[in-house]
């Protein structure tokens, strides 16, 4: 069935109502969320009871707006540290993994290659424990050595920048690899004719070859640590994210806040996905 | 030259190394250990295989592991039939402009927490939500509808999380489908049923099997999901270990659930891919 193909009218719109019909389940979730966190209502649901700013600029009881909600606030900004700690390291180590992979042959390659996606095939959950666990042996095994108690390699934002670290580092590696395989090679060599040294034309020819790929990276580590949930929830202590300290709240029952703050959540993340589509179109 | 070049694949060799090494190997051997010790008296274990006795003879953890990997075939058999007719519409129907913005449509929500979107399917669902109400206005009920926290639910909300896992690399196999092909197809004399036996799903199969396990795997590692829109009866498996770890703080039997679920994910995996005669490396890479 292709339109060069003549189908009958009857089947056509079946068809296209079948495809709407798919795009308002797509958008209903997503669609309420926005709609009620302007609800001049405690509750995110029906009835209507008026149109609010309050759930946003609010700064009285009981409606008390996101930009008042000191943890609301906080939660945001542990949770931009944290991306943006994740979002540093992994790119960085996608990057020479991406060189490695590209530009050398060795023995045990493939394996390491394997090894290398395996992270994306494991649950967020095992990935979580089984660094609490380790983090937990190191700690108690310094403790019985020195008598030295690591607060680092307990439950807390250390942990869960490394956790959500080693899984976002294989999207890194495959992002910037792709990249690096349309590299035309003859560029490099030609700055080491020029007289370059091996760093300097990798600097000054290769990176900015691999930047858009790179920043692209950085967006989409950002947006995939700022929503880490599985991983996280393993291995938070007492500083909890976003996604965590909404989850906390949204089972004790939910206001319209939680509306606000996640109406704020997808106009940034779509913010940020728009620019990059756009960033890399130009480029 | 050499020597440089050496120096530089050992550069770019240690973090690769560091990072498998410390965050995904050994904290799993590690893992492993733990679940195959027993604890005799404080701070006294000896090895054995006892949590996974345990794990393998009490009813209500066998049940709900054989649960969590039945709902998630049936969760990825489900996304793959509702995302097989929209990815073949935007890949083969759609020209142009709609082209790209009914693919566009379909990432954003992907882009959203998946928290916010169980959010939106509690407020949709909910006894005072608005499918509830919306029922009752039509007549249809008259009373408040309870929808959450039962199977069908659940379900719903599984198959909206994964959906774009599912119609990303099936729209990109189908768009490297060269329309003359299906032609020549019906030309030969095909209808349109067999033109999508023979020639549009042997296809599409690449896109298939990387989506299938992409969602499988999403599904079985859910916890949030499972949690808010589930009910009492459908406990998932990553809420068990959650619940041995951190409520129980039985990392014995928390690590021997955490590696079952392991070992069930890659059976599953090994299995798709060994059945479709493909390599992780091309599924993933």
């Amino acid at each position: 069935m292709i339109p060069t193909i003549p189908q009958s009218r009857t089947v056509r719109i079946v068809y296209g109502g079948y495809v709407a019909l798919f795009f308002l389940y797509l958008a209903l979730p997503l669609t309420v969320v926005a709609v009620f966190a302007f609800n001049d209502s405690q509750f995110p649901s029906l009835p209507w009871e008026g149109f609010t700013w309050n759930w946003f600029f609010g700064d009285t009881r009981p409606q008390i707006g996101v930009f008042h909600e000191r943890g609301i606030l906080g939660a945001v900004g542990t949770s931009a540290f944290v991306a943006a700690c994740v979002a540093v390291l992994s790119v960085a180590v996608g990057t020479t993994n991406a060189f490695l992979f590209n530009r050398y042959d060795f023995r045990g390659k493939g394996l390491l290659y394997v090894l290398m996606l395996l992270p994306l095939v494991i649950p967020g959950i095992v990935l979580g424990i089984s660094i609490l666990v380790f983090s937990s042996t190191l700690a108690n095994g310094i403790w019985d050595l020195a008598q030295m108690d690591i607060q680092a390699l307990r439950p807390g934002l250390l942990l869960v920048i490394l956790g959500q670290f080693s899984f976002i580092t294989t999207i890194a590696t495959l992002v910037i690899s792709a990249r690096l395989q349309k590299f035309d090679r003859t560029l490099e060599e030609a700055a080491l004719n020029l007289g370059a040294d091996r760093l300097t034309a990798v600097r000054t020819i290769t990176l900015p070859f691999l930047a858009p790929a790179m920043i692209g990276a950085v967006v989409v580590a950002f947006l995939m640590s700022f929503e880490n949930f599985n991983t996280t929830l393993m291995l938070v202590g007492s500083d909890a994210p976003l996604t965590i300290a909404m989850f906390d709240r949204l089972k004790e029952g939910s206001t319209p806040l939680l509306n606000a703050v996640s109406l704020l959540l997808m106009l940034g993340s779509s913010l940020l996905a728009l620019m990059m589509i756009l960033f890399q179109r130009r480029s | 030259m050499r020597n440089q070049s050496r120096v530089a694949f050992y550069l770019l060799l240690m973090p690769l190394v560091l990072w498998l090494g410390l965050l995904i190997i050994i904290p799993h051997i590690d893992m492993l250990l733990i679940s195959l010790r027993e604890r005799v008296s404080f701070g006294v274990y000896d090895r054995s295989l006892a949590q996974y006795e345990k794990a393998l003879t009490e009813p209500l953890y066998l049940r709900t592991f054989a649960r969590t990997a039945v709902m998630s075939v049936l969760a990825t058999a489900i996304t793959l039939l509702i995302a097989f007719p929209v990815a073949y519409y935007i890949a083969k129907m759609a020209r142009g402009r709609l082209q790209q913005v009914l693919f566009l449509l379909c990432l954003i929500p992907f882009y959203v927490s998946e928290l916010v979107r169980t959010f939106g399917w509690m407020i949709l669902l909910r006894e005072t939500g608005i499918v509830s109400n919306l029922l009752q206005w039509a007549g249809l009920a008259d009373q408040p509808v309870e929808m959450l926290y039962t199977d069908a639910t659940m379900m719903v909300g599984l198959v909206y999380t994964s959906m774009l896992f599912m119609v990303v690399p099936l729209v990109t196999t189908l768009e490297s489908l060269d329309d003359s092909v299906i032609e020549a197809g019906y030309d030969l004399g095909g209808s349109g049923l067999s033109v999508l036996r023979e020639i549009i799903i042997p296809h599409a199969m690449p896109g298939i099997v990387s989506g299938c396990i992409v969602v499988f795997m999403l599904s079985l590692g859910n916890y949030l999901t499972p949690t808010m829109l589930g009910g009492k009866d459908s406990l998932w498996f990553t809420e068990m270990i959650y619940n041995q770890f951190i409520v129980r703080s039985n990392w014995e039997l928390g690590a021997a659930f955490g590696f079952m679920l392991l070992v069930l994910s890659s059976v599953i995996v090994w299995g798709m891919l060994r059945l479709t005669g493909r390599t992780l490396k091309e599924t993933m890479g």
